[in-house]
């Protein structure tokens, strides 16, 4: 391009001209329709699609257990006065994934599994974002010995196998689904510290911040204004990619004893009581778990849907 | 190099002395009464002080500190609850049998990811390439505590009459038990001596010891044992090194030196084995490495599933026993194992590719 300088330095002369003339409604119109070019792009990618379909699938399914779900999913059906059925009955027409070791309904459980390792995943990421952000943002905005020492605590936390950490916080805590939460919340913390930091140097550069801080913004309102809508893009596909992990971990520790404890409808759990019967009752084993690996499937297609859609320098 | 050398342990140092604090702190910070976490509910007052005074509990938690940090120099991790014997013995008798695993499973990863993620950009958006994103997309969302259940339910159960019938569960079948190879070959040793401790360490790596000391039932039958819990272990780093390799590839494929080799007259195998895959395998290295903390994580689980008395089978009693030494010493010989691993990775990535040096 540089041995056509002059023709390049007269259209990019035009375009500047246009862009003085553009009233502030033109260049809202502008910020959307970024927006609108990402979704174009999102419902162009079948995969990511896919993964939308299935994420609202199952949260409508979440959202509506008790009135989807056959039976109650704590029932132990082969109790109940004049019934016919037993323990771990095979799938029927009446129960069509079965019955659990309890003679509870499997469908209804996994129906209500959704609600649990859902919300499980989405607040694990939300309270991971919300602490690990404000420790990037703070140790990118102040620097010095402040940011070495915060970066330095994520350093630590990577430096532990996601899993083994989350185990030793789940234990040293206590076995309870709020303490899942904290586990894989804290294993999960440092991406997003390292995604705001990041976001927080690379935009204290720019002019533009430099001018506003010069006016007197506070860091309040720099951070509500500039820093955080950079940094919105990389948090919100972080995000929806972490959920996915988030709910694996949380299944894995579940499934190790640590998490959801019985009879609470939890996938995880549901697996860890039934899993040495996999010879016998296959069908108590197959679904929970096809369970857990379609949702986080689903999570982890929107979250590559998402990034390819936002961030198109990302695309191959 | 030397210098990239000194700054990259200088940074690894640091950390691994947090991991060290942040194990010891761990149980400190979170509260509870650590007394009744080990010895039970029941445990009374007595007993608790007993307990406290031979943990070292009593005194300033800097005074702990340094006590922890000088007995883990020392290699001495505490004791184990439920066994009654130095948690660093436990360790390394588990040691072998997951290493095993790990080692195999990784080998597998590394040897069908990448190809699959060459094959995927060689042929980009061709069947290959579409298949092998699917492989990786329900790769990284499998649940490999699930996937190992399934596959031992396929392999013992639905194919278990078939020649591909594979064993679900233990390192060896019932009434097959190797020799250690040292007794194969005759050598005595003595329980107490380094020598023989080593010997006895080594003779642990089942499939090493039934090779070298050429019991070839027992090694077949222990290779036959490891073909599941591998296979379901590897799923997660496969997926991710074939992901990584494709896109890497894709990268260095657009690139101008590629065009040139193309352009020279060297036909696409030849330009993708001799010009890209040396720069595109660079990022795969340090993939390869993280995925040492997902083998490591994983083998909690798999061994759990296929009945494996390895570190994860260890960790996992510990935690349904509330063995803490346990708990604590391994969870604190993994992260070190992690860390150094990780730090190895990338001097051998600053070795090979000059241009990480001088970031």
């Amino acid at each position: 391009m540089s041995g056509f300088g002059t023709g390049g330095d007269q259209v990019d002369g035009q375009v500047t001209s246009v862009r003085a003339e553009e009233t502030s409604d033109e260049l809202m119109e502008d910020a959307t329709s970024v927006w609108r070019l990402a979704m174009q792009r999102f419902f162009r990618r079948k995969l990511g699609v896919l993964g939308l379909v299935i994420v609202s699938t199952l949260a409508i399914i979440a959202l509506t257990a008790p009135i989807i779900a056959p039976y109650d999913p704590i029932q132990q059906l082969d109790r109940v006065e004049g019934s016919d059925v037993a323990r771990r009955d095979a799938p029927s027409s009446e129960h069509l994934l079965g019955l659990d070791s309890n003679a509870r309904d499997q469908l209804s459980r996994i129906i209500y599994g959704a609600r649990l390792s859902l919300p499980l995943g989405v607040s694990i990421v939300l309270v991971a974002i919300m602490i690990g952000a404000s420790i990037g943002a703070i140790a990118g905005y102040f620097g010095g010995w402040l940011d070495t020492i915060l970066m330095r605590m994520m350093d630590v936390i990577l430096g532990f196998p996601a899993l083994v950490l989350a185990i030793a916080i789940a234990y040293v805590l206590g076995n309870a689904i709020q303490n899942v939460l904290i586990a894989v919340a804290v294993v999960t913390l440092p991406q997003y510290a390292r995604v705001m930091r990041a976001s927080v140097l690379s935009i204290k550069e720019v002019d533009f911040v430099a001018a506003s801080e010069a006016l007197g913004a506070s860091p309040w309102r720099m951070l509500r204004t500039r820093i955080l809508p950079n940094a919105l893009t990389p948090l919100i596909v972080l995000g929806t990619l972490g959920i996915a992990g988030a709910i694996l971990e949380a299944a894995a520790l579940s499934f190790l004893g640590l998490g959801a404890q019985p009879p609470t409808p939890e996938w995880g759990s549901m697996l860890a009581q039934e899993y040495t019967l996999i010879r016998t009752y296959p069908h108590l084993v197959i679904y929970p778990g096809l369970a857990i690996m379609v949702t986080v499937l689903g999570f982890n297609l929107l979250g590559d849907g998402l990034r390819d859609a936002l961030d198109p320098s990302l695309n191959e | 190099m030397i210098a990239y050398a000194l700054k990259r342990i200088g940074t690894a140092l640091p950390v691994l002395f947090g991991v060290v604090v942040a194990v010891f702190l761990l149980p400190r910070v979170v509260g509870g009464d650590p007394c009744r976490a080990v010895l039970g509910p029941r445990a009374t007052a007595v007993s608790c002080q007993q307990f406290a005074e031979a943990n070292g509990l009593d005194q300033p938690v800097f005074q702990q500190f340094l006590t922890y940090m000088g007995n883990i120099l020392r290699g001495d991790f505490g004791e184990s609850i439920k066994f009654s014997r130095p948690v660093m013995e436990v360790l390394f008798e588990r040691l072998p049998l997951t290493t095993e695993l790990a080692l195999s499973a990784l080998l597998l990863a590394i040897a069908i990811g990448i190809p699959l993620g060459v094959a995927a950009a060689r042929w980009h958006n061709s069947p290959v390439d579409v298949a092998t994103m699917a492989f990786a997309n329900v790769g990284v969302s499998m649940p490999i505590f699930w996937l190992g259940l399934m596959l031992s339910y396929l392999f013992a159960v639905v194919l278990g009459d078939t020649w591909l019938a594979l064993p679900p569960t233990g390192r060896f079948s019932a009434g097959l038990a190797p020799q250690p190879f040292y007794e194969v070959w005759g050598w005595t040793i003595t329980d107490t001596s380094f020598g023989g401790g080593l010997l006895r360490f080594l003779s642990r790596f089942a499939i090493f010891n039934t090779l070298i000391s050429a019991q070839w039932a027992e090694l077949k039958d222990g290779l036959q044992h490891l073909v599941l819990p591998t296979v379901a272990l590897s799923t997660i780093p496969m997926a991710v090194i074939a992901r990584m390799t494709r896109s890497s590839l894709l990268d260095v494929l657009g690139q101008d030196y590629v065009r040139t080799a193309a352009a020279k007259g060297a036909r696409q195998p030849r330009v993708i084995r001799r010009h890209a895959l040396r720069n595109a395998l660079l990022p795969v290295v340090t993939i390869i490495g993280l995925q040492l903390g997902a083998l490591l994580g994983g083998a909690v689980l798999t061994e759990t599933i296929f009945s494996l008395a390895g570190i994860g089978t260890a960790l996992f009693d510990a935690i349904d026993t509330r063995d803490f030494p346990i708990v604590q010493g391994f969870t604190l010989f993994i992260a070190s194992t992690y860390v150094v691993v990780n730090l190895l990775v990338d001097l051998s990535y600053g070795y090979l590719d000059p241009r990480v040096r001088l970031q």
